[in-house]
Order: structure tokens, then C-alpha cells, then sequence
């Protein structure tokens, strides 16, 4: 890493996370405006957009090769009061808090009190959505049965394609004047909202080539002003480069890069998506740039290097925007989810590893940023090179990248009916969400606690934490005769609270079309310009909703003890369980060792207990794949956590599987913390009886002691568990490479310990930002090491 | 048929080539002194109480080491693995305890193993009869081999049987051109001076196929079960791990005698 990048890197690690007023402040300017009261909602959208992009203060980093912050420096994050306004309680909550705080001044609070919170208190969409939604929904998410990522975060979460590293934004009003044109005013209904909605995407065009603007004539005075001639000269190039883009297809491999952060930002100020963006397939879009460049020499592979550093850098000065209440608990992080995918295939289908795939490894390994995140795509035809590269990455322990299989991704999304190029194009984004890249709208609406159902459905729709009911009356555990008695039961309440779950994301869809239309991540996702929709209303070739199944592997071994002890070996009632559970285990002590020790568990390869995963599974996937959203599209699921395995938890009585009262459960589709003893090989066994293919993503994690990276051998290890597992058709495993005793130690001494990274649950993140149970469950988990026996 | 094993590990990358499953198959009819599975010696399945700490409240429980299996379920849990041996060029390792200690257990697994196109290692002290050796020969892919001592009597002093059938063995497999791979457990002061180490050499100079090496570092893993299991740990307490140097050195010596040496399984 040279000075340059070690500066701006330094600035970028340091930066503290603040809030900035700017935003909430310009945007409620021009809602109270005039203007804003006599055009229809796209337009409204349209202009508030132009209006931040147009008095937005710019913001230089010395050094810097790529320019443009959301906010008006590193970490300085906006709000956005028309999705949620937050109360002065909020911003103090935000700012005091322990964990993954906003810092706000008085000035700031001032302006909320003075001008923001009395013009959008009650009427932000949030308000809205909680005005709309009914008593079930709302016991049924006080419960902790699910979570609502649109409640205070617009739907987001796609990534942009190959098309726009094609295309400037003077090609895409081109673009929208043929689709204006051929609107069909007599017979087609919808054709004035049409023709609103396109011309608000006209306006959003014009406001990132404004943006551009302001940032050529930024750098031009900079260049002006600098010393250094070297220095003028690059400023100068910069200046150059934001005439071209995002105006005209990007011609070079530094304007690409400096053209989807313009396209990056655009998104990311529209509104506040969940997940923010994300630039996909990073090797291939910039591949034909890199190719042509270095062969013509005016490019070398360390200026390319360092272009791409100075990218990594841009995204880490960007932290999510700010959560707070249960959506602080579900994703409580920095972390915003831009997750670069390398290799995989290309749209024929042959091998997409290319030499830049190997070098942004090296951005990477060097970087050792937390933002963006990084994953490999590995199919059959990629080589093990590629892989063996990034096990040694993943050796030096902080979590990246992670590891995806594209051959599963390809059958899952053709399973959801995409083309097979389309599906080829596409990867993971977020965590480990499958989706088809610049053509889909793929938005997680929540997750979903299915160890608090199974909890309700023992006692017969009631919540035993609080007393009330929230479910139907399924029938008394203690009566029940088998176990799939206990299972259809359990099955009729999951499909009761799907039904809860999916009744009020539809209402939410509508009142975000309706309100927050974005025309500007329109424009860059197919087909919203040729369709005339919009993003959050159907516009996308490709609409998708998934719902986010938690705790399977808890689930498992809860029903795997009931089945067991109660049905089959009768060696306890259904009572005494039930009793015990109530009792947090207090003086049952050894019924919890039989529990915990002595009972068949998921992650061992076991098939007793493996059958309940893939029965929960099935049913899980049953209850809402195919159904239909407002979009057009259907609900899928996927089975991924973030820190929702914590807020589930917390919210969850001790369980049947020996699991104390409010302890984590289990995160993805991992083994219970600790429970997998058998070894890794016999955890990707048993993840893989479920059927990946089916889902649009699931999630494993293990923890690899870092003794096994000494060797050669050892290193394979990581090679050959991914084949293996891939070949079973696994979607995803990623490794943690840390001792537990180096985390005990770190949790005593954060002071010495500030720069350990560790992998969560799709991402990866500090180890001191993670709450004390988020910690603890970390430790928790299962330490593999292959063994060596000898006489 | 069923066998007697103490453990199956999955996973085990230093029981021969690739990702392998091994079988710990309990019985032996020698008594190491450095030996870290000295629960493994008798056939015996032993039953002991240990105490749980659950919640903090210490929960008396039973302990079993070693249970029965039959040819059938053994199989099963091997072709569970198929996959990673197939990936990464693995398979299934009989070790123990000494594996020829039940050889119409270990024969029935070796040639299912072998219907069933799987790798199979037998890791053996070699102190067996040869009519045992012989017949499981065809089905074994690989010996791993140990040679303790080159000394017949401190062979007897630290391992309660003398080295005379065992090398007698290893040059009648070798005469078979059976694979094999030596492996020395390295335990300082006991077998690691020059002059050992030379005498080593001599017997491997005997070998018509030059063998693989490993140099198995001795190491006090194993210590705390002479304790838990209520056995004596004679001789070997002031032993300490070997330092890395010296395998090196070791390594070299064997290494400048034209053989392949890792250090480790």
C-alpha cells in the first residue's frame, strides 16, 4: 500500500461515525416548497433529488482518486425524514449508545427540533406504514415472531448490472424519451402515470450529471489551487473524468470506477435502501476496461491497484444509515452490505476468472476494510487456484471473503424463472442473497423467528413470555399423541403468521410505491424505463420478496428432543419439558445435561435429528414460496440471520433443546452453538439435506482454528470442504479463523484488541462494535480442528 | 460382524493422503509409555462418571469409551464422506488402538471399503501375526507403519513387546511391494539421538521400495487421561515436546538418505 492509500485509509478507519443534518434539512426545503405541492409524486421524488444534488456540499479528500460523499465528509451520514423522522430521544439514543453510535451536535438537534420533527412528525412514511398496519401484525412483531426491514429503511438491495458500465445517463434519456414516445394514451390506463414516472427519471438523470458537474468544476478550482504538480495534473485528469461520467459511458478503468461511485451515491441519497448498493460482478464490468488499457500501457497493474483502493476506501467512509429500535437489534452494525462478487461465470457459461479477479484479491488482503465486503463465486469450471488464493486470504482471519457456489445460484434462480443469462449474470448480494444483477428487485422484508412459533404453537397460541395470545389455538401440548400431531399444529401457526407477515409487507409495498417512488435507482435497473415503473412498483424485469427463516438449527434440536425424549423414548412428559422450560431449567440440572449431552443434534450428520431440519425447512418454504407480491413477483425464502439470531433470542423463553431463557439462537443454517461435534465435514453433510435450491440464499458459518493454515495440507482443507460441500449443492460457507481464547481475551481487553475482525453472519465486522451476547455467541461456537491421532 | 471402536474422527488430515475418515478400533497389545489414548489399550468398553458443570451445578454423568458396531453402521458412517475423499483424494484410515487386534472386523471393513472403490489405510504397530497381515494385504491401499524403537530391548522396556515380529512384517509387506509409509513417533531422549536415528536408517535400508517418512513430534495431549483413567504416567513425566530444531536436523538426515519426511502425520 503506497502513502497516498495509507493516508486516505487511516482518514477512512478513523472517521467516527456522525450524523449530518444536510440532508433532512435540504429535502424538507423542498417538500415545504410550492413546487413540491403541485406535481404528482415521481416528479416530487424527482425534484427533492435534484434539489440535494443541486446545494449538497462537496467533499474533497486529499489524495483521493475517486471523488464524492454522500454526506459532507467520511462517516458523515445523512437522515432521511420522509421514510423516518427521528425524535430528539432517537438522535440522543443514537449518539449515547454503546454500540454502533451516530454522534449528532446541538446544532443538529436544534434544526430537528426547529424544523425537521415539526413538519414531518406523523406524516414520514413510517408514520404511514404504522398508521395502516393492524392489532395482529403489530402483537405478532411486538412478539418477536418477525422483524420489518421497510419500516424505517426504503426497499434497496439490488445491484447494478453490466449494462450500465455501457451507458451514460445521456443514453438513458434517450432511453426514456423512446419510451415516452411510444406511450399509448387511448388504450393503455396506466399511461399517465407512465409518462409521470419517466419524466421523474429524466430529472433524476439530470441531477447526477448536475452532481458531476459541480464536481468537475470543484476539482478544476482545486487543481488551481494545488502546489504540487503531479498532484494539479491528476486533479486536473479527475475534473476530466466527471465530464464523461456518469454523462457518457465510462471510456477508461478509472472512469468506470469514479461512474458507478456516482451511480452508488445516486442511489444511497435517493433514499436510505436496505441493503444501500452494490457494483456486483466487479472483475467482469471492469475487465474489458483493465484488458484494453494495460494493452494499449496506459495503464499499469499497480495504478490499477491503486484505483481500486482508493474505490475499497469510498465505500468504507459509508456506514448504513442510521437504525434504531428492533431494526438496531435485527442488523446491528456499520455495515451496509455492498458485497463485491469475483469470479463465477460469464454469461455463456465458461469460466469468468480473470486475472483483475485475482488482483482485487489483493485490494482485499491489503485493504482488510470492513466496506465493502468481498465474495468468490465458485463454479465447477473455476480452477482451484482461485480458490486456494482466497483460503490464504481467509487464513489471515477477518472473515473475507466468503464463498458462494454459482452453479447453485445459476439452478436457483432459473427455479425462480429467470433466463439463463440473466440467472449466469447474476450472484449474491447482501449476506447471501441470490439475485439476478441489474435486472431484479430483490428486497428482504424481514426475518422470521421460527423457534418463537414452534414456542407459541406449545402452548397453544399463547406467547409464553407475555401471557398473550397471538396465535390460534392449535391444541394442548400435553395432548398431543405424536409428534406430527405437534408438527401440523406447528405448521398451522406458521402458515398463520406468514399469513400476518405477508398481509402487512403488501400493505407496505403499496404505500411505498405510492409514496416513495425512486426514480433514480430506476433508471439503472432493467426494464423500469421500458416498462415506465418504477423500482418499488414493479418496474424491475425480475420481483422478489423473501422472507428470512432464523433458527433452524435451534428449531431442529428442539423438535429432535421432543420427539426423542417425549414420543419415542418416553423418557420425559411433555409436561416436564414444558415445566422445565417455564422453570429456565432452575434445579433441573440433569434433565438439561440428557438435553444438551444426550440427544441426537443437527451439524453431526446425524439423521434423526437432521429429518426435523429438513421437515421445518420444507414446511417454511411450502407456507410462502410462490406466493405473489404487489410487484408482480413472489415470495421466496432464504435462511440468513445478520444479528437477528440475537434480538430473536432475547425475545424467546428457554427451549427444549437445553437452550436458557433469552440466550442467541442459532444464526443461519449453523449447527446450535457448540452442538456440531463431529467435525466440519459432518456440518456441511447435514447442512446440505436441505435443499438449497429452493431457497434464494442460505448461510453457514464455521469457525476454523487458524493452527490449520500452517500447513499445506491444512489449507487444502478449506479447497476441498468447499467442493465438497458445493457438490452437495451448498449456497454458501464462510470461515471464521480465530481462537476463542484470543476472543475471551479480546472481550477483557477491547483497548489491545481494537483492529479483530471477525466474520458474523454475512458479513464481517469489529469485534468491539458487537454487543456482549453477540459476543458470547461467537465464542460459542464450535472450534474445528481436523484432528491428528498417533501412537 | 460387528468391532469394537473407541471414536471415529472425521475430518483427519494426518492419518495419509487427503481428507480422511478414521476408525479407532480400541484393543492393543502393546503399552507405550508415551501412548495418548491409553483408554484405547483394553478391548474392554469401560464405562467411568465424570461430573457436567451444566449452569454452573455439577451433574454426575456416564462416560463410555468404546462401543460396538457392526460392519454395517461402520459403513455407513464411512460412505458418508465419499464426496470429500473423492475431492480431495482421501479416504478411511483403521486405526486404534492396533487395528489387527480384531482382523475379522477389520478384514470384512477393509474389503467392503474395497467393493466400494474407497481408499483404505491400516495405521498399525505391525505386532500381529503375518497370516493376519497377509490376508487383510489385498484390501489395504496403504500401511502406515510405525517403528517406535530400533532397539529391540528398549522397544520391550517402552512398549511392553519386542521389535523382532514387527520388522519381520514390515520386510515381508515391503517383499509384496505393499505402500507404506514409516511413521516415528519422536520422543526426545528416548529414541531421537543420532545413534537411534542411524539404526532407523538401517533398517530402512533393508527396504526394497524406499518408504515415505513421518517424524511424529511426541506431545503431552494425551497426559491427563492417566489421570482421568486411573493410570500410571511412568517414565515420561519430565519428557518435554521436542523443539523444532531438532526435527529439522532429524528431518535432514533422513532427508539426505533419499527419503520423502514430514514432520506430522
Amino acid at each position: 500500500m503506497n502513502t497516498r492509500i495509507a493516508q486516505i485509509r487511516k482518514q477512512s478507519r478513523e472517521a467516527i461515525p456522525s450524523l449530518s443534518v444536510e440532508r433532512a434539512q435540504l429535502i424538507t426545503q423542498y417538500y415545504k416548497s410550492s413546487r413540491a405541492r403541485q406535481v404528482s409524486v415521481p416528479m416530487r421524488r424527482a425534484q427533492a433529488f435534484y434539489h440535494f444534488m443541486e446545494h449538497k456540499r462537496l467533499c474533497y479528500n486529499p489524495g483521493e482518486l475517486i471523488i464524492g460523499e454522500r454526506g459532507p465528509s467520511p462517516k458523515a451520514v445523512p437522515t432521511y425524514p420522509e421514510i423516518t423522522v427521528h425524535s430528539l430521544e432517537d438522535l440522543e439514543t443514537l449518539h449515547n449508545r454503546s454500540k454502533v453510535s451516530y454522534k449528532s451536535d446541538e446544532a443538529m438537534r436544534r434544526v430537528y427540533a426547529e424544523e425537521i420533527i415539526p413538519f414531518w412528525q406523523g406524516s414520514s412514511n413510517r408514520d404511514k406504514i404504522f398508521a395502516n398496519l393492524d392489532k395482529e401484525w403489530l402483537a405478532a412483531y411486538e412478539a418477536g415472531i418477525f422483524t420489518e426491514f421497510q419500516e424505517q429503511r426504503a426497499p434497496g438491495h439490488t445491484v447494478l448490472g453490466n449494462r450500465m458500465f455501457q451507458k451514460g445517463f445521456l443514453d438513458l434519456k434517450k432511453e426514456i424519451s423512446k419510451s415516452i414516445q411510444s406511450l399509448d394514451y387511448y388504450h393503455d390506463p396506466e399511461a399517465y402515470s407512465k409518462h409521470e414516472e419517466l419524466k421523474a427519471m429524466e430529472v433524476a438523470a439530470d441531477s447526477i450529471m448536475l452532481y458531476a458537474q459541480r464536481n468537475h468544476d470543484f476539482l478544476i478550482d482545486l487543481a488551481n489551487h494545488e502546489t504540487e504538480e503531479d498532484r494539479k495534473i491528476e486533479l486536473m485528469e479527475m475534473a476530466q473524468i466527471c465530464k464523461q461520467v456518469p454523462a457518457h459511458a465510462p471510456t477508461t478503468f478509472h472512469e468506470a470506477l469514479q461512474h458507478y461511485w456516482f451511480i452508488h451515491l445516486g442511489v444511497i441519497s435517493e433514499v436510505n435502501p436496505w441493503d444501500s448498493f452494490n457494483p456486483g460482478r466487479l472483475d467482469q464490468h471492469l475487465y474489458p476496461f483493465y484488458v484494453r488499457e494495460t494493452t494499449a500501457g496506459t495503464l499499469t497493474v499497480d495504478r490499477a491497484k491503486e484505483l481500486l483502493s482508493s474505490f475499497w476506501v469510498k465505500f468504507n467512509n459509508h456506514p448504513a444509515p442510521p437504525k434504531i429500535g428492533i431494526t438496531a437489534k435485527e442488523s446491528s452494525t456499520y455495515t451496509d452490505f455492498a458485497l463485491i462478487n469475483l469470479g463465477g461465470v460469464k454469461s455463456d457459461g465458461s469460466d469468468a476468472v480473470n486475472e483483475l479477479s485475482y488482483l482485487i484479491l489483493d485490494v482485499v488482503e491489503e485493504m482488510r476494510l470492513l466496506q465493502p465486503s468481498s465474495m468468490i463465486q465458485v463454479s465447477k469450471k473455476n480452477p482451484d487456484r482461485f480458490i486456494r488464493r482466497a483460503a490464504q486470504i481467509i487464513g489471515t482471519g477477518f472473515g473475507q471473503p466468503s464463498i458462494f457456489n454459482t452453479d447453485a445460484i445459476v439452478q436457483e434462480l432459473l427455479n425462480q424463472g429467470k433466463s439463463l443469462e440473466d440467472a449466469r449474470n447474476g450472484g449474491a448480494s447482501g449476506c447471501v442473497e441470490t439475485g439476478a444483477f441489474g435486472t431484479e428487485c430483490y428486497i428482504l422484508t424481514g426475518y422470521f423467528n421460527l423457534v418463537k412459533v414452534l414456542d407459541v404453537t406449545l402452548h397453544n397460541g399463547v406467547d409464553p413470555i407475555t401471557g398473550k395470545t397471538i396465535g390460534p389455538e392449535t391444541g394442548r401440548a400435553d395432548e398431543m399423541r405424536s409428534f406430527d400431531e405437534l408438527i401440523r399444529a406447528f405448521d398451522r401457526q406458521l402458515r398463520h403468521f406468514i399469513d400476518i407477515k405477508i398481509k402487512g409487507n403488501n400493505l407496505i409495498d403499496r404505500i411505498f410505491a405510492e409514496n416513495i417512488p425512486v426514480p433514480f435507482l430506476s433508471l439503472v435497473i432493467d426494464d423500469c424505463i421500458v416498462n415506465g415503473k418504477d423500482y418499488n412498483n414493479g418496474g424491475a424485469r425480475y420481483n422478489t420478496s423473501y422472507i428470512q427463516g432464523v433458527g433452524l438449527g435451534s428449531i431442529t434440536d428442539i423438535l429432535t428432543s421432543i420427539r426423542y425424549h417425549v414420543f419415542e423414548k418416553k423418557s420425559l412428559s411433555m409436561n416436564n419439558l414444558l415445566e422445565a422450560t417455564q422453570l429456565n431449567f432452575e434445579h433441573m440440572e440433569t434433565m438439561r445435561n440428557t438435553l444438551l449431552n444426550h440427544t441426537p443434534k443437527y451439524g453431526n450428520d446425524d439423521d434423526y435429528a437432521d429429518e426435523q431440519a429438513t421437515l421445518v425447512f420444507n414446511l417454511f418454504h411450502d407456507a410462502v414460496d410462490g406466493r405473489p407480491t404487489t410487484k408482480g413477483g413472489h415470495y421466496r425464502i432464504n435462511m440468513l440471520p445478520t444479528t437477528s439470531h440475537v434480538y430473536f433470542g432475547s425475545v424467546t423463553g428457554a427451549t427444549a433443546d437445553g437452550r436458557l431463557a433469552y440466550k442467541p439462537l442459532s444464526e443461519g443454517i449453523s449447527p446450535v452453538q457448540g452442538a456440531d461435534r463431529n467435525g466440519p465435514t459432518a456440518v456441511i453433510c447435514s447442512a446440505a439435506k436441505i435443499d438449497h435450491l429452493k431457497t434464494g440464499g442460505t448461510l453457514l458459518n464455521q469457525k476454523l482454528n487458524p493452527d490449520l493454515f500452517s500447513s499445506d495440507k491444512g489449507k487444502d482443507v478449506v479447497l476441498h470442504l468447499v467442493r465438497s460441500y458445493f457438490r452437495m449443492d451448498g449456497h454458501h460457507i464462510q470461515f471464521n479463523v480465530v481462537t476463542a481464547k484470543i476472543l475471551r481475551e479480546a472481550q477483557l481487553h477491547p483497548e489491545n484488541h481494537k483492529d479483530l475482525i471477525v466474520r458474523v453472519a454475512g458479513y464481517s465486522d469489529y469485534f468491539n462494535h458487537l454487543s456482549e451476547s453477540l459476543q458470547d455467541e461467537i465464542i460459542a461456537r464450535t472450534m474445528q480442528a481436523p484432528t491428528s491421532f498417533y501412537p | 460382524m460387528k468391532g469394537v471402536i473407541f471414536d471415529i474422527k472425521r475430518l483427519a488430515l494426518h492419518d495419509g493422503p487427503g481428507i480422511r475418515q478414521t476408525v479407532f478400533l480400541k484393543g492393543c497389545p502393546l503399552s507405550c509409555h508415551w501412548c495418548h489414548n491409553p483408554e484405547s489399550r483394553s478391548k474392554r468398553i469401560i464405562c467411568t462418571k465424570v461430573i457436567e458443570v451444566i449452569s454452573g451445578v455439577s451433574v454426575e454423568d456416564i462416560e463410555t469409551i468404546g462401543r460396538e458396531i457392526s460392519v454395517v453402521d461402520l459403513m455407513t458412517s464411512i460412505l458418508r464422506d465419499r464426496i470429500l475423499y473423492e475431492e480431495s483424494g482421501g479416504g478411511v484410515t483403521f486405526s486404534g488402538g492396533e487395528p489387527l487386534m480384531q482382523p475379522g472386523f477389520l478384514l470384512q471393513m477393509l474389503q467392503q471399503c474395497h467393493n466400494q472403490d474407497i481408499h483404505t489405510c491400516v495405521d498399525t504397530s505391525g505386532y500381529a501375526s503375518w497370516k493376519t497381515l497377509k490376508k487383510i494385504a489385498p484390501f489395504t491401499d496403504l500401511f502406515l507403519y510405525d517403528l517406535k524403537h530400533p532397539d529391540n530391548e528398549k522397544h520391550l522396556f517402552y512398549t511392553g513387546v519386542g521389535n523382532a515380529k514387527i520388522l519381520k512384517n514390515l520386510y515381508l509387506l515391503d517383499s509384496i511391494n505393499k505402500d507404506i509409509w514409516i511413521r516415528i513417533p519422536y520422543i526426545p531422549t528416548i529414541n531421537d539421538d543420532e545413534a537411534d536415528l542411524l539404526k532407523f536408517l538401517g533398517i530402512l535400508a533393508k527396504l526394497n521400495n524406499k518408504p515415505q517418512i513421518s517424524l511424529l513430534p511426541y506431545h503431552k495431549l494425551g497426559s491427563h487421561k492417566y489421570a482421568h483413567f486411573q493410570m500410571p504416567y511412568h517414565t515420561m513425566q519430565d519428557i518435554e515436546e521436542p523443539v523444532k530444531d531438532s526435527m529439522v536436523t532429524a528431518k535432514q538426515l533422513f532427508e539426505n538418505e533419499g527419503y520423502y519426511v514430514t514432520i506430522g502425520g
